[in-house]
């Protein structure tokens, strides 16, 4: 049979070749392949910024004697605040509320004996909650300042401090708890999904829209040369947006990589198969551009975006979502991608996620292989 | 005799369900035979293209067995696509790849040896004449070109079937009388068998037989002499006597119960009689002249609509116009000077010059990317122009667009309905976009019911009707606001020649009431139901006049009656020699 086999290789050459010249001469595959990875980047890279900085902080003081301007001292010497003095609460709630603070410190004229009443609350804290996550991070450094403060303040006096609990607050893996530490490695992700899934699929819908795939199906072409001709040409293009994304990542935003470069190649190999099976079952259904667009979109990207862990943790997502991220490919290569970035080659965590996406891989390639037929209708 | 390269048998194929449920291909038994070229003739609609892509193995049919080159179709399709040549409408070309990279994809995919790749390469380039763009993007080609192209990826490995789905449609007579060519060749030579589908009637005659399909069922197969031989002596044609207006005598002539089928041809009316009827001899009454019945020929077309037709038919209602036409005639509502339309570099419109008078059906003939369309969209104020000077019922289109758009209807190529709503839900849609309300609204409406035969179809959703049925609405639609000026736009591309004929019926009462028809269409021989036309050409007109003066300038030995096909490829030809 080697007259078949090299007639198949011809054609698989033939349909890559021919994927290929379509690429080149196409400008939106380029811009989606090459362009758009860069403009992610700078946009994560220099724009979106997660880390609260510069919060604008109320400090009430009512009665301003040594420990309170101590405390007060302790919240304009952080470098995360930007404070403003009020006498009154009223006036502070008002800019709390006109949006002018983030947060407000309230010490009572009666702080200094308060804070010798075990069980008492010494200080009060308004924080604007309209964004969640910048709530979290406001309220999670005024304790930082405050338990700073108190324990200094115990020790100054001599004795053990009353507060029940003794939080030893490190940081590990980012130290510097920038989030373009572990949002630029979650790019790539997205930029795989953008041309595994979405490109691929478009790509298939524009082929059924010419009437090419009519024509390519009347030949004596077989189906899995028809799925390894579109597979190979795009697997290349989205492991180029990967290494371009990393060498961006590594050189300009000089993001550690604290991994093997090996492991990642690896995994993102392992992923980008995963997002072209997603591309090419969507092209099973969907036979025209728009249609197959909006599918890559709402099935693939904005999961991918929203799911994975990229931007929001999914430890504190509502429990019914939280088991729907673990439909989200995207999710086990965040995954990993933030563990080889900042942490390093931890197999425990990578290996269970590879596996994940091996299943997912499997599936898909199993579904495609049931429905994928030469037939047009 | 030998086993046909093609068998069908009870081959039943349906998309759908529910409403939207359609029988494509209906109980249809076929056999295609060896080594000579079948048409598979029928309107849009009839189940041309389900068939070609059953015998292609592309699609699995409801019930039946097909059976190609002797391989069941559903079990081994890829056995099957290894021996077929298969060509797609739209020829299946790579529009970004040029005609070199088209070439060796297609050869690939079929497996030709590389070893014998150049020298088919070469017989196939000097063949369809492609051989100096050979280089260019398939994109770039003209349609023509596009269609030889694709022809030539088919041919690559020397097919034993070759399939072609309306591989003319769209396309210059020039270039279809090549593929033909071609066509005939293969045939000749590599003894190959060819299934061809075609909604041109006038190339049923060019086939060795013909497949007649309607709505799904096969009306019938044999060699198209076999179809029209029944007919001799029931074909005539009938001289205009003079002071008579041809379109009117051809609407009596019609409504007559002897009558099939009579049809403007020029100067001349053709009739088609029922079996055993007297002619009308006497249709103009006792004191005008006799009619001169010349009995010719049958073709192909006549023994279709004799098929389709029946005798107890009633003729459809022509539409009762108002005062909408009134106003002085010979009066010229149109005026292009020396128009143009530029697209970046390209010149889609070079420049042409016409005159349009009240009362005309005028012609815009050419086939697709001869610039029909873009000048079109020009005289309706669609698409501004690029230079020239252009008027349209006594104003200038360039500063008061939208006063002449007010006494103008259009109605588009693909007739632009709204498929989701119905029947009654379009027709008031468009009468409120014309600014028509309350009981104005309503008249109009029922005018359009009544005189377009709409009112059994008033409920059903416009997506789900036949091409003849929304070509009928798309029609009523623009005449909702009574303009003085239609323009009608291909509104005869893929419709079934019954409904074509009805269209050119209501056209004509059109033109009766005074009201000016534009009418752009690729089929050559409507060019004889128009008053004056132009024929375009690459964005230039290379002749204008009545239908019989353009005719006469190809009269040779050769061609003693020309045709206006035979017309477009002389002047083709002698443009070509003058460049």
């Amino acid at each position: 049979m080697s007259g078949a086999g090299q007639s198949s290789r011809r054609r698989l050459r033939g349909m890559v070749r021919k994927e290929w010249l379509q690429i080149l001469r196409d400008p939106s595959s380029i811009a989606i392949a090459f362009v758009l990875p860069v403009v992610l980047l700078f946009l994560f890279g220099y724009g979106v910024s997660l880390d609260a900085k510069d919060i604008r902080l109320g400090l009430v003081v009512e009665h301003m004697d040594s420990q309170s301007r101590d405390l007060a001292g302790a919240f304009v010497r952080s470098r995360f605040f930007r404070p403003h003095y009020y006498r009154d609460i009223q006036s502070a709630e008002q800019d709390l509320t006109e949006r002018r603070l983030d947060g407000i410190v309230w010490l009572r004229h009666d702080f200094s004996r308060r804070l010798e009443q075990p069980g008492g609350a010494a200080i009060g804290v308004r924080v604007n909650g309209t964004d969640a996550n910048q709530a979290r991070i406001t309220s999670g450094y005024i304790q930082g300042v405050w338990f700073g403060w108190l324990e200094k303040y115990a020790r100054a006096q001599g004795r053990e401090l009353k507060t029940p609990v003794q939080l030893d607050h490190r940081v590990w893996f980012n130290a510097a708890v920038s989030s373009r530490y572990f949002l630029v490695p979650g790019l790539i992700a997205i930029i795989m999904t953008l041309i595994g899934s979405l490109l691929t699929s478009m790509v298939i819908a524009r082929e059924w829209e010419r009437g090419t795939m009519e024509a390519m199906m009347a030949t004596p072409l077989r189906i899995p040369e028809v799925l390894a001709g579109k597979l190979i040409p795009y697997f290349a293009l989205g492991m180029f947006g990967m290494l371009l994304t990393v060498a961006l990542a590594l050189w300009l935003f000089e993001v550690p990589l604290r991994g093997s470069f090996v492991a990642l190649l690896g995994a993102s190999a392992l992923f980008m198969l995963v997002a072209l099976a997603m591309g090419l079952l969507i092209s099973i259904v969907a036979k025209n551009q728009f249609v197959a667009g909006q599918i890559a979109i709402i099935v693939t990207f904005l999961p991918a975006f929203i799911l994975s862990g990229f931007i929001f943790d999914i430890g504190s997502m509502p429990a019914p979502i939280q088991v729907i991220t673990h439909l989200v490919p995207a999710r086990y290569f965040v995954a990993i991608l933030q563990t080889l970035f900042l942490a390093g080659d931890i197999w425990p965590v990578i290996l269970p996620n590879l596996g994940a996406m091996a299943l997912m891989l499997l599936i898909f390639m199993a579904i495609i292989r049931r429905r994928a037929h030469k037939r047009i209708a | 005799m030998e086993e046909p390269v093609l068998q069908l048998q009870e081959v039943t194929r349906c998309f759908g369900s529910g409403e939207t449920a359609a029988t494509a291909l209906d109980g249809v038994d076929l056999a295609v035979r060896a080594g000579e070229v079948t048409g598979l003739i029928g309107p849009d609609g009839a189940g041309k293209t389900t068939l070609m892509r059953l015998a292609a193995a592309l699609m699995l049919p409801d019930q039946g067995r097909i059976e190609v080159l002797g391989i069941d179709a559903v079990a081994e399709p890829v056995a099957v696509q290894s021996r077929i040549g298969y060509m797609p409408q739209r020829f299946g070309l790579y529009e970004d790849l040029s005609v070199q990279e088209n070439l060796d994809l297609y050869a690939d995919l079929q497996g030709l040896p590389p070893a014998r790749r150049q020298e088919r390469y070469d017989e196939l380039m000097h063949m369809t004449g492609l051989a100096p763009f050979r280089r260019r993007l398939a994109g770039k080609l003209s349609g023509g070109m596009k269609q030889k192209l694709g022809l030539a990826c088919a041919l690559l490995r020397e097919p034993e079937l070759l399939l072609l789905d309306e591989p003319t449609v769209g396309v210059d007579p020039v270039s279809r009388r090549e593929l033909w060519q071609i066509v005939y060749r293969q045939v000749r030579e590599h003894g190959m068998s060819v299934l061809l589908s075609t909604a041109y009637l006038d190339e049923a005659e060019r086939c060795d037989r013909v497949a007649l399909l309607h709505q799904g069922r096969l009306l019938g197969m044999d060699r198209p002499a076999a179809f029209s031989e029944p007919l001799t002596g029931d074909c005539f044609v009938l001289e205009v006597p003079p002071g008579v207006s041809a379109r009117r005598l051809q609407r009596d002539l019609q409504a007559h119960p002897a009558v099939a089928d009579a049809l403007v041809e020029g100067e001349h009316i053709r009739v088609v009689r029922w079996p055993d009827q007297p002619l009308p001899l006497d249709l103009l009454g006792s004191e005008g002249p006799a009619l001169d019945f010349r009995p010719v020929p049958p073709r192909f077309e006549d023994a279709f609509i004799r098929l389709l037709r029946s005798p107890d038919e009633v003729p459809p209602p022509m539409p009762q116009i108002g005062s909408a036409g009134a106003g002085q005639a010979d009066e010229v509502v149109i005026r292009a000077e020396r128009l143009e339309r530029r697209f970046g570099d390209f010149v889609a419109v070079k420049g042409i010059s016409f005159q349009v008078r009240r009362g005309e059906i005028f012609g815009l003939l050419g086939a697709n990317g001869a610039g029909k369309s873009t000048t079109f969209r020009m005289l309706c104020g669609l698409l501004p122009v690029s230079g020239g000077h252009l008027s349209v019922a006594g104003r200038d289109l360039r500063h008061a667009a939208a006063q002449a758009r007010a006494r103008i209807g259009y109605m588009a190529q693909k007739f632009s309905l709204y498929a989701n709503l119905t029947v009654l839900q379009n027709l008031r849609f468009f009468a409120a976009a014309y600014g028509l309300r309350g009981r104005r609204q309503d008249e109009r409406v029922d005018w359009a019911l009544d005189n377009f035969e709409l009112r059994p179809l008033v409920q059903r959703n416009t997506g789900v009707l036949s091409l003849g049925h929304k070509q009928r609405l798309a029609f009523a639609a623009a005449l909702m606001h009574e303009p003085q000026i239609l323009f009608l736009d291909e509104p005869t591309s893929g419709v079934d020649p019954i409904a074509r004929r009805e269209f050119w019926a209501r056209t004509n009462a059109l033109a009766e009431a005074g009201i000016t028809v534009l009418v752009t269409t690729h089929f050559m021989e409507e060019a004889n139901y128009c008053d004056r036309l132009v024929i375009m050409a690459e964005g230039e007109v290379l002749a204008e006049g009545t239908p019989r003066a353009i005719r006469e300038r190809a009269r040779d030995p050769q061609h003693p009656e020309p045709s206006m096909e035979d017309a477009f490829i002389s002047l083709v030809a002698h443009r070509e020699v003058a460049a």
